[in-house]
């Protein structure tokens, strides 16, 4: 890898002391055989930012936080990442910096969870060393924070939908990264556990800092927690900004193609709902 | 209902991965000594330790034989073992083997012609036969793959459909050059369609060695990898593993370490099935474990077994890839029933 400084900031002449810790300009993505997933999208996070994506099933969502990842490469447009553009970083470094909960993780053999959540030290640990006493710590931590200590010694393909979630955010969070990205991570949690993952969240970006980007359904959630919302449909971004700014009667129903969609503010949260 | 919570409170940890691997291995090396103990005493000519310093037969029988059939069992079933567990990784497949994805089939095949078009030739003391062999599974094994990934998913049944056609193929193509060769070299292709441990003198044993234990270690060298592509390849990604790059190099390992193997023992199957999981089963699913553990539990499993071969019928012996795979395919069907009721294939 190069080894050019990782603090150097982009300098666009524009805003040195506003660069994003994520950004991401113009992405490009289509499918062998299959028209544009993502088409001109822009985002970027700062730290200790909390971004909500939204959209409609197959508006690209998903394959925005991938390229995100890292598991995609976009076609068109830069990802930089403290300034640096993607594909400079060494993968073990980039991975202390992103972790990556997917919507849904199966694995072929039965696991042991603690000994998953234990496999996001990994990119912390030296090659051939094994975990200290310290990951097995952080890894316990992380478990506890993910709301999923009890089922440190259960084998990973035992559990349900929404307990595999909570430990893979577990692993996510004992990666100890600077942004954490997320795939509909409240999609199989119950309605304490949606709020215990908003609580976490907001909990780490006071004390570390960390950045979030989000893909979620759950509108009711996002509007009193994030900073900043930004909507997909068909692969384009239609809509950006604040919470208030994003979840109006007007927006919602150009995002999800629905004419009976409504909203009302309540105190800070944003009701959503569609008549039927 | 509030549910009774089986689990206590605060779960004790489990053993810390270098403790589980240091009692695996002293357990695994003990079986291993006691195998080696067993292969040697075991054979229709019994051998007095005493007598291997007073009488010639004795030692010739020993050293030229015994201990070479013993130690080419143990390097054999060392190498199937260990990639049987990182095929398995690798392809996030409890079912994948060098038997069951044709890298096997692949390599006999190479050597098959190798022998066939009479290369008995040594290149800087490398057999040709290991080349065309490595050649052959290394194929195999980029075709089997190539045909299961759809886009970035490995389908689980493609890739066992496709390693049986790649067998089948192998095994025609053997079948046809063995008919139409001469009749030695014939007879030396039949032994690679079973698999045997036939050898006389050390020599042969320690040409594998020097090819076979580089390959070994830097197999187990991949284990932490492998550990985070068993679990998933998005995960591995996301988590530093360069998966493209990693898969090369245990393909090429692979191919290589069943390569020498199959032709110098032949297509011995099921053993690089069998004994990971009997690993899983005894020391946990974490590769750092299942790989190093397999090198010695395979190594164990193929002299065990080819003692049987050579023992238990009284005039006569068995090849041991007739017993192997009594015992693996049985294993086989097992883990395909299990797997069945999991809903995972």
């Amino acid at each position: 890898m190069t080894n050019e400084p990782l603090q150097a900031p982009i300098n666009d002449g524009a805003q040195v002391t506003a660069a994003p810790w994520l950004d991401a300009q113009h992405l490009d993505y289509a499918y062998p055989r299959g028209k544009p997933a993502v088409r001109d999208v822009s985002i970027c996070a700062a730290a200790g930012s909390l971004t909500a994506v939204i959209g409609a099933n197959g508006s690209g969502k998903t394959t925005l936080i991938r390229m995100l990842a890292g598991l995609l490469r976009p076609q068109r447009g830069l990802i930089r990442l403290g300034g640096i553009a993607f594909e400079q970083w060494e993968p073990r470094l980039r991975a202390r910096e992103i972790a990556y909960v997917p919507q849904s993780t199966t694995t072929a053999f039965p696991f042991p969870v603690i000994d998953l959540v234990l496999s996001g030290r990994s990119p912390h640990t030296p090659r051939f060393r094994f975990e200290s006493p310290r990951d097995h710590e952080k890894a316990m931590e992380a478990l506890e924070a993910a709301g999923a200590g009890h089922l440190a010694n259960r084998s990973f393909t035992g559990l349900s939908g929404g307990e595999r979630q909570m430990v893979i955010l577990a692993r996510a969070l004992a990666q100890e990264p600077r942004l954490l990205l997320l795939d509909e991570p409240s999609s199989s949690l119950d309605l304490k556990h949606r709020a215990d993952l908003l609580r976490t969240l907001t909990r780490l970006r006071e004390t570390r800092h960390l950045s979030v980007i989000m893909i979620t359904h759950d509108l009711q959630l996002t509007g009193s927690v994030f900073d900043r919302i930004l909507a997909l449909r068909c692969g384009a971004v239609v809509a950006q900004g604040k919470a208030e700014e994003v979840l109006r009667d007007d927006v919602l129903r150009e995002i999800y193609g629905d004419p009976k969609v409504r909203s009302q503010r309540v105190g800070d949260q944003t009701l959503v709902w569609v008549e039927l | 209902m509030v549910m009774p919570r089986s689990a206590p409170l605060a779960p004790a940890l489990p053993q810390r991965v270098g403790a589980r691997i240091a009692r695996a291995l002293v357990i695994l090396t003990l079986v291993l000594i006691v195998s080696v103990a067993l292969g040697v005493a075991a054979g229709s000519q019994r051998i007095d330790p005493a007598s291997l310093f007073s009488d010639s037969f004795s030692r010739t029988l020993f050293f030229r034989l015994r201990l070479p059939r013993v130690l080419m069992g143990l390097v054999i079933g060392a190498s199937l073992a260990v990639t049987g567990g990182a095929l398995q990784a690798l392809f996030r497949n409890p079912l994948a083997d060098p038997y069951t994805l044709g890298v096997s089939g692949g390599g006999a095949l190479g050597a098959s012609i190798a022998i066939a078009l009479g290369w008995g030739a040594r290149v800087a003391g490398v057999p040709l036969v290991f080349a065309a062999s490595f050649a052959g599974a290394m194929l195999a094994v980029t075709m089997v793959r190539t045909i299961a990934r759809t886009g970035a998913v490995i389908q689980p049944g493609t890739l066992l459909l496709s390693g049986v056609a790649v067998n089948l193929i192998s095994a025609a193509a053997v079948l046809t050059i063995q008919y139409l060769t001469d009749p030695t070299s014939a007879l030396r292709i039949l032994r690679w369609l079973i698999g045997s441990l036939d050898v006389v003198g050390l020599a042969p044993v320690g040409r594998m060695v020097v090819i076979l234990a580089p390959a070994w270690l830097a197999l187990l060298a991949m284990s932490r990898q492998l550990n985070l592509l068993a679990i998933d390849e998005d995960t591995a990604a996301t988590l530093g593993v360069n998966v493209r790059r990693c898969e090369q190099i245990v393909h090429a390992l692979c191919a290589l370490i069943v390569g020498v193997a199959v032709s110098t023992g032949g297509a011995i199957g099921f053993v690089g099935l069998i004994v990971p999981h009997a690993v899983r089963l005894m020391f946990g699913e974490d590769l750092r474990i299942v790989l190093p553990g397999s090198l010695l539990l395979g190594a164990s499993f193929l002299i065990l077994a080819d003692a049987l071969a050579r023992t238990v019928l009284p005039s006569n012996e068995l090849p041991v890839g007739a017993i192997t795979g009594l015992m693996g395919g049985s294993v086989f069907l097992w883990l395909l029933r299990r797997r069945q009721q999991s809903a995972v294939i």
